[in-house]
Formats: structure tokens, C-alpha cells, sequence
């Protein structure tokens, strides 16, 4: 890695910078690993649980586990879910669902209102696994962004998605979602659905880094809206921070780790983080963890940041 | 200032750079919108779907409906079937709908894309069928009606007639289908015995005509006859009457 050039340097705390080092034990590694391992999971854990209750009959007492896909379900046989985002669609081509999906929307919104909207993105979405691997081997090849589009840009399509919905009178980003027609043809039947797959990782990997969940998408975008004001936040502990920008390297969203933010807030308040913890396992000083928003916390928030006041 | 200037116009670029993206993204998303609706003029939808335009856009595409089926009649359309991409339809020739009574695919549909309304599975409207009478074996002469005996609305969605035939002392009977019954199940095109079956369930807009509304078809409805109209008075004339010679087919003379 290119410690040489930061060897000496310290960082606004005054103390010395140090580098990220893969532990060399499994153990170790592992640990480095934990939320990824988490994340791939549930990501499969959720796609077999469809998988298997459509087509291997999986159920609890005689009731089927979830029927559906990722669009809109049943849990157990009477919890609706629905993607919020997608029945706000339908409402916006002027009509209005039955209150089952609605209910549904409310249930999921609700729940990751609360935990952070884009824990969809990395926690749950399929295309995250895609959208990872593109960028893993875009590392591994040395492949730069050769166009560079805005972060910006998603928040367009989200106005597009419903401007269009009310024209054409169709849901207009779920006729078109690669993320819908990759999880509705894993499980109802194998279609060219793959292509739109292939699309975003082949624009990913050669294009631009995290290209399609970090600037076109607009179901990102909806979602980092509504984890705005989401309880579960990565924390970040300034005074131990060497700004050694380890956690920016493997970040998704970099925009989002604004040191100075950061500090003032305590933790990363961008509704476009993703909840991810690739940080936090690559930190070395365990500057960055999961944290309750209103934890009454530790260290006094800005003034006692030694950016603010001895760092100058 | 210099400088401001600069960022004004650099920025007011990317704005107009940004808008034109979005614009011309959004043409041919909209593009591709219309080409996909169009794609499902000839879906085959399960019970009581909306009609086209507001099925499509209400459908959420979940499958729910597909997985309620017990005959799997439903499918969900993966990218590029015949039918719109994600939306549920059946082909009646390989599985029809049996029509169950409790209609199990509208009661799990959540968005209501499959009416709540329908309560009886018989005013379903998921088609009509349409018979070929040029491949209809009945229509040939044979005794066929293999559809009028299957069909679950038996009777009233397909009727037998009899028709005559040339160079033949004996009538066909041949099925007619009649769409105030029919419900598009399809039970029909599975069973007819053709190669490729003579009678065929396709949406009622692809082949129902409509009369005019100024058609008064008053021999078919009291209702229909104009309250004023009067015959004219006949006119009489001394060559008024019916040319004797002719006449003999109708006084018994044969
Ligand atoms: S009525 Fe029964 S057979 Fe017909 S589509 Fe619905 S569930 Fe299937
Ligand atoms: S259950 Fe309803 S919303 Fe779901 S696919 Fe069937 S028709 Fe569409
Ligand atoms: S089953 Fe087919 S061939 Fe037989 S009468 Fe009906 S349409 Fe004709
Ligand atoms: S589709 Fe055929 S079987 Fe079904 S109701 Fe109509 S005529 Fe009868």
C-alpha cells in the first residue's frame, strides 16, 4: 500500500497516521470481513427465502414463508410488505392502490425510516452483489472513471421517474427496474433479464465506480431521502481520527465521509450513506461504529474536536 | 468578479449539460414506456383484471396472483415474452383457467389490479373466444362440439346450430360462441382437437365490432322502433296485384 509517503506524517490529532493493514490471521480477516459477510447473507438469505417458499414449498404451520417478490409480498400469510417506492409509482399514474399495498408500503417505509433508508441498497437489494463485484475487480484492474457523471443526477431521475409515471400512466422506473426484473426472474422464471444485469456491470466496472447505485438510480435516491432522519447512524469518534482516509477508499458514497460534517455531527448524517460498515472494519483507530442517533455521547461534539481547536 | 463570472457560466453549462441528459434520457424511457404497453395488447390477463391501460399501470408486477393459481395457469412475463415485462397473463392452449369459484388469484393480488369486484368467476371478462370456421371441424361437417362440451358456462357461452349443407340431406351442427357468456377461460382452445386449435380466446377489443348507436334494430326490441314511425299508405294502383302466374308456389299447386 502507499504507506511510504504517510509513514511520518500525524494527522489533525496529532497523532501519527497510520495505514490500514489486512490482518494476516483468518481471524482477523474475518473480522475485516464481518459486515460484508453479514450483508451477503441476508442479501441470499432473502433471495432463497422467496426462492424456496415459490418453489420448494417452504412454509411455517401450512402457511407459506413469503409469496411474492421484492415488489410486494405476503410474510407468513397476512404481513403485506410493498416497495414504497414503486406504489408511489401507481399513485402517480392516478391510481390508488388497494389499502393492502398500501399498508405494505407503510410497513417497509416505516422500517427503514427508521434504520436507514439505504440499508436497502446494501443490505437487501440484489444488485448490490453486481454493483460490489464491478467494483472489487475495477480495483483489482486499475480501471479509472473515464466519464464522470454527478452524484446529483439520481435526484433527476426520482423526478423523472414520477414526472413520467403521470404521463405515460405506467409505473415508470418499475417497467424498466433492473433491480425488479433480476429478482422477479430469479424467482418466477429466467427471462433476458440477465442483459439489464449485465448492463449495469459492464457500465460499473468500465464506466464509472459505482455508477448506477451511486448516480442513476432512483430507488437509491428515494431511499436516501427517506433515511434522512434514520436512527441508526455510523458514528464517528473525531479526536481519534488521523484522517488517514482509509474509510474513504472503500466507500460507495465518498461524498459522504465530510470529515468536518462529521465531526461537528458525531456521526454521518448524509442520508446517502448506506449503512455498508466497510468503514468501520477498516478504520484503525475505531473511529467509526454503528451508534444510536440520540446517544447522549461521549465526547463533546465539536469543540473538543482538536481539529477545531489545537489542529489549526 | 472575473472569477464569479466564470463559475456562473461554468455552472449554468453543467445545468443546461444536465438538463439535456435528463431530457433526453427521459424521451426515450418514455419511448420505451409506450412500445412496452403496446406489447400487451394481446396478453390473456387472469379474472378480473382492470382494463388494459389501468391494469398496467396498477399491476405491481408481485406474482402473488401467479403463485395463488392451483393449476399454475399464471405466469409472470420475464423480459421479452409476448406479454409487457413482469405482467401476469396465461396462454390458454397450454394451461386455461378452470375458473375456480373462490378465484383465489384476485383475492391475493394486493393492489387490486384484479378487481376486488368481481365476486362471481362467470362475469369475468378475460377474453373471448373466436371460432375459425374455416378449421373448425363441425364447420366441415363433422360432429365435433368438443368446445361447446367442455366449456364451463355450459351452454350459454357456446350454442350449437344447425346449418345446412350443401349436397346433403343433413344439417351441421356447429358451435356459435356468444360473448354476453363467454368469460375467455379458454377451456375451449385447450380442448378443441385441431393441430392448432380452431377456436381461439383473444382480447374482446382485438375483435368485437359495435353497432352504431343509430341502428334501431326494431325486429330484434320493441325499444328499438321509432315511437312515429308510420308506414306509408300503400298506393293504389290498378296494376297492383300479385301477377297470377307466379303465384302458384303458394297455393299448394306443388
Ligand atoms: S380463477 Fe383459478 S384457475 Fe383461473 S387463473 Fe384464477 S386461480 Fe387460476
Ligand atoms: S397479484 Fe395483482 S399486482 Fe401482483 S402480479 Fe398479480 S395482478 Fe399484478
Ligand atoms: S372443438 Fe374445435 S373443431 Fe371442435 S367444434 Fe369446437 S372449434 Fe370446432
Ligand atoms: S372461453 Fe370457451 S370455454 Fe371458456 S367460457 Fe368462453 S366459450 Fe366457454
Amino acid at each position: 500500500m502507499n504507506t511510504a509517503a504517510k509513514e511520518n506524517k500525524l494527522g489533525p490529532n496529532g497523532k501519527p497516521v497510520r495505514p490500514f493493514v489486512m490482518p494476516k490471521s483468518m481471524r482477523g480477516k474475518l473480522s475485516v470481513w464481518r459486515y460484508l459477510i453479514y450483508r451477503r447473507t441476508l442479501q441470499i438469505t432473502i433471495l432463497l427465502l422467496f426462492y424456496g417458499t415459490a418453489h420448494w414449498g417452504w412454509n411455517i404451520a401450512e402457511t407459506p414463508i413469503i409469496v411474492g417478490n421484492l415488489s410486494a409480498s405476503k410474510l407468513l400469510g397476512f404481513i403485506p410488505l410493498a416497495d414504497p417506492f414503486a406504489s408511489l409509482q401507481i399513485m402517480f399514474t392516478r391510481h390508488m392502490p388497494q389499502n393492502e399495498l398500501l399498508i405494505g408500503a407503510a410497513i417497509v417505509l416505516g422500517f427503514y425510516a427508521l434504520i436507514g433508508g439505504r440499508v436497502w441498497c446494501s443490505w437487501v437489494c440484489p444488485i448490490n452483489m453486481v454493483s460490489d463485484l464491478a467494483a472489487w475487480l475495477r480495483k483489482r484492474l486499475h480501471i479509472n472513471d473515464n466519464f464522470r457523471l454527478s452524484k446529483q443526477l439520481r435526484y433527476s431521475v426520482l423526478i423523472l421517474t414520477l414526472l413520467l409515471s403521470t404521463i405515460t400512466g405506467l409505473a415508470a422506473f418499475e417497467w424498466v427496474s433492473p433491480i425488479s426484473m433480476f429478482h422477479r426472474e430469479l424467482i418466477f422464471g429466467v427471462g433476458m433479464g440477465w442483459t439489464a444485469i449485465l448492463g449495469i456491470f459492464l457500465f460499473d466496472l468500465l464506466v464509472q465506480r459505482d455508477g448506477w447505485c451511486g448516480r442513476i438510480c432512483p430507488l437509491g435516491a428515494f431511499y436516501a431521502l427517506v433515511g434522512k432522519l434514520a436512527l441508526l447512524r455510523i458514528g464517528f469518534d473525531a479526536p481519534t481520527c488521523t484522517h488517514c482516509c482509509e474509510c474513504i477508499k472503500v466507500c460507495p458514497e465518498p461524498a459522504v465521509l465530510n470529515f468536518s460534517k462529521a465531526a461537528q455531527q458525531g456521526m454521518i448524517i448524509s442520508g446517502e450513506c448506506t449503512n455498508c460498515g466497510r468503514c468501520i472494519t477498516v478504520c484503525p483507530e475505531d473511529t467509526l461504529q454503528f451508534r444510536y442517533r440520540f446517544k447522549t455521547s461521549t465526547h463533546q461534539p465539536a469543540h473538543s474536536n482538536p481539529r477545531l481547536t489545537t489542529g489549526e | 468578479m472575473k472569477k464569479t463570472s466564470l463559475n456562473r457560466r461554468e455552472f449554468l453549462t453543467r445545468t443546461a449539460q444536465r438538463g439535456a441528459l435528463v431530457a433526453s434520457g427521459g424521451l426515450l424511457w418514455a419511448y420505451l414506456l409506450q412500445q412496452q404497453a403496446q406489447a400487451t395488447a394481446t396478453a390473456i390477463r387472469p379474472p378480473g383484471a382492470l382494463a388494459e391501460a389501468d391494469f398496467n399501470a396498477s399491476c405491481i408486477k408481485c406474482g402473488q396472483c401467479v403463485r395463488a393459481c392451483p393449476y399454475d395457469t399464471l405466469k409472470l412475463a420475464p423480459v421479452g415474452d409476448t406479454a409487457a415485462i413482469g405482467t401476469p397473463y396465461f396462454t390458454p392452449r397450454e394451461v386455461p383457467c378452470y375458473m375456480c369459484e373462490d378465484i383465489p388469484c384476485k383475492q391475493a393480488c394486493p393492489t387490486g389490479a384484479l378487481t376486488p369486484q368481481l365476486s362471481r368467476i362467470n362475469d369475468s371478462r378475460m377474453g373471448l373466444a373466436v371460432i375459425d370456421i374455416e378449421n373448425c371441424l363441425s364447420w366441415q361437417g363433422l360432429r365435433c362440439e368438443i368446445c361447446h362440451r367442455e366449456c364451463p358456462v355450459q351452454g350459454k357461452a357456446i350454442s350449437v346450430e344447425h346449418h345446412p349443407r350443401k349436397l346433403s340431406k343433413h344439417a351441421m351442427f356447429v358451435p356459435l360462441v356468444h360473448s354476453e357468456a363467454c368469460t375467455g377461460c379458454g377451456i375451449c382452445e385447450k380442448a378443441c382437437p385441431t393441430d392448432e386449435a380452431a377456436i381461439r380466446v383473444v382480447p374482446p377489443d382485438l375483435v368485437q365490432g359495435k353497432i352504431g348507436s343509430h341502428y334501431r334494430l326494431g325486429w330484434k326490441n320493441e325499444a328499438g322502433i321509432t315511437k312515429d314511425f308510420k308506414p306509408a299508405a300503400k298506393i293504389k294502383s290498378p296494376d297492383d296485384q300479385p301477377a297470377g302466374g307466379l303465384d302458384y308456389l303458394n297455393k299448394g299447386e306443388l
